[in-house]
């Protein structure tokens, strides 16, 4: 039993910084239609901010858990304007184009930042402080729980939270709603369609650099290939979740760190990703519009 | 009021309008007629910034409109009710309403026009918290219309606003719509394939074929013209 909580709430936080991830992508194919494939870059961009603040901050002597903080702000700002920069140069001009020319373009811009970051910094992986102290009334717990889990379960937790109230609540959150559900009428009252996909591509892209920064400093490393595999990671939960669906993203990114998180205790680590992936060919098969995602026709 | 001037619009190479001229005065009625696929929803999508035409002038209270974007027309006061209603499915009633509003700061002035609409459409005061989504056809179109009044428009586009309701429904719409024009003198720009409920809701009236006018006149007139009787009345 103690063994299963400790894989529950492993699970439990490794899947809430993928479904963090996967935020970004299905908010973003919610609005326009596009797999952002830089996304996970944006993540690993993200990261990379995180250990130059938190490099800086430690030399100047700040305690941790601000240092954290304060990287955490940093991350998310900073990749909020790559995710704005990306879309305006890599997506809006091939808007109305055929789908397949964005398609490439996002795959051209996730190359383009790995080597990017890879020439800038180093292709070596590059140690990342543990920003995360280990709390002291966790004594008792700690055999199941990490401070580094814990801190990763509850930070995302309110983040979603927060997300959710934005979309549910402000102006700009019922303005997309509003342009992911019809696009043409969101215009027609008035929306700055433009507007909103930068917001949608800023708020995704922060979201991402949120887990960064959490798994960066969780793991203790990071180099410029990381947000590959996070990426596809995120990107299998969101279509787990059903791709366009909020709620579903972070669903599938419960249910495939807890189905890594199980598979790797239960059988062997060597397999969690194979696990993970035929998870996602099950319920393709069973349910193709994913678990909360909606079985629509195309649209015209 | 508004008025367009010798519109050419295109969609790609394919042209579907052709030397659209149409003149709408304050507090009127007009009515746009023609069969399907003659041009009428284009004519209101470039008057809303939609579909920019490549020739000739939009003009609202004496400005051109030709490149004004879609969100600013709506703000000088031009809202549209388009085909099909467009509901947000998964918005509730009140928040489709509130997307009606979305440029607005005022919000008392929100809140009377919110009532006012609840008074023209009690229905909707029922259903307030449910998804637009759920409602009947023509529930969706009273909410359509009712989110293009909570922009407090100046100019009421309305697109084929009968279309696939009932023949009880379709007459208490048209009652409405002449009692918007009336009580709060908003004017009204009604495209209708319907044409005999139009012309007989309308003062005036425009006949479009093949992304032209062929025809203009008071709507008695048109109602007694032999051309439009056999075309569009079924005479
Ligand atoms: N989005 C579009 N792309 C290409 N052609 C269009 C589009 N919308 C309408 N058309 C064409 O423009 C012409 C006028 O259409 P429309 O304005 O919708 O007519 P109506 O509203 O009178 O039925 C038609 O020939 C139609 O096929
Ligand atoms: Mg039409």
């Amino acid at each position: 039993m103690e063994y299963f909580l400790q894989l529950f709430l492993g699970g439990l936080s490794r899947g809430s910084i993928y479904a963090l991830i996967a935020l970004g992508y299905t908010m973003v194919y919610g609005i326009i239609e596009l797999i952002n494939f830089a996304h996970g870059e944006i993540y690993m961009i993200g990261a990379f901010m995180g250990l130059i603040v938190a490099g800086v901050l430690t030399a100047m002597g700040w305690p941790t858990l601000s240092i954290l903080v304060i990287a955490l702000i940093i991350a998310v700002l900073y990749s909020a304007a790559y995710g704005y920069t990306v879309e305006k140069i890599a997506y809006k001009p091939l808007r109305g184009a055929p789908r397949l020319a964005p398609l490439i373009s996002a795959i051209g811009m996730s190359i383009l930042l790995q080597n990017y970051v890879m020439l800038a910094q180093t292709p070596d992986f590059l140690p990342f402080p543990r920003l995360i102290p280990d709390l002291e009334f966790m004594g008792p717990y700690a055999n199941f729980l990490a401070t580094s889990d814990l801190f990763i379960i509850i930070t995302s937790i309110s983040v979603m939270v927060a997300l959710t109230m934005f979309i549910k609540f402000t102006r700009m959150g019922k303005a997309m709603r509003a342009t992911a559900q019809n696009r043409k009428m969101a215009m027609l009252v008035g929306v700055n369609v433009d507007q909103v996909i930068s917001v949608t591509f800023m708020v995704g892209s922060g979201l991402a650099a949120v887990g960064g920064v959490l798994i960066a400093s969780h793991i203790g490393q990071i180099n410029f290939a990381i947000g590959f595999l996070a990426g596809i990671k995120a990107f299998t939960a969101a279509v787990l979740g059903g791709i366009g669906s909020i709620p579903g993203a972070v669903l599938g990114g419960l249910v495939l760190g807890w189905t890594e998180s199980f598979a790797a205790g239960y059988i062997s680590s060597d397999y969690e990703d194979v696990f993970a992936f035929c998870l996602l060919v099950l319920i393709l098969i069973f349910r193709p519009a994913g678990l909360l995602g909606k079985q629509r026709s195309q649209k015209v | 009021m508004l008025e367009l001037k010798n519109i050419d619009a295109f969609y790609g190479n394919i042209q579907a309008l052709r030397d659209v001229s149409i003149k709408v005065g304050e507090g009127e009625i007009i009515t746009l007629i023609g069969a399907n696929g003659a041009g009428k929803s284009t004519t209101l999508m470039t008057i809303c910034g939609m579909v920019p035409p490549r020739k000739g002038e939009v003009l609202f209270e004496g400005r051109v409109l030709n490149d004004v974007s879609p969100e600013k027309i709506v703000q000088l006061g031009i809202s549209q009710v388009p085909e099909g209603r467009l509901i947000f499915p998964d918005l509730t009633v009140q928040e489709n309403l509130d997307m009606g509003a979305f440029l607005r700061s005022d919000k008392d002035g929100v809140n009377r026009d919110l009532d006012q609409v609840f008074g023209l459409f009690p229905i909707l005061l029922e259903r307030r918290k449910q998804l637009g989504g759920t409602l009947s056809g023509g529930e969706q179109q009273m909410l359509a219309i009712s989110r293009a009044l909570m922009a407090r428009p100046k100019v009421l586009l309305l697109d084929e606003p009968s279309l696939g309701l009932a023949p009880l429904i379709i007459r208490q719409i048209f009652d409405i719509i002449k009692q918007i024009n009336r009580e709060s003198n908003t004017t009204i720009f009604l495209v209708e394939q319907n044409a005999n409920q139009a012309l007989k809701v309308a003062h005036r009236g425009y006949v479009m074929e093949n992304g032209r006018i062929t025809l203009e006149d008071a709507c008695d007139k048109l109602l007694a013209n032999d051309a439009v009787k056999k075309a569009y009345l079924g005479l």
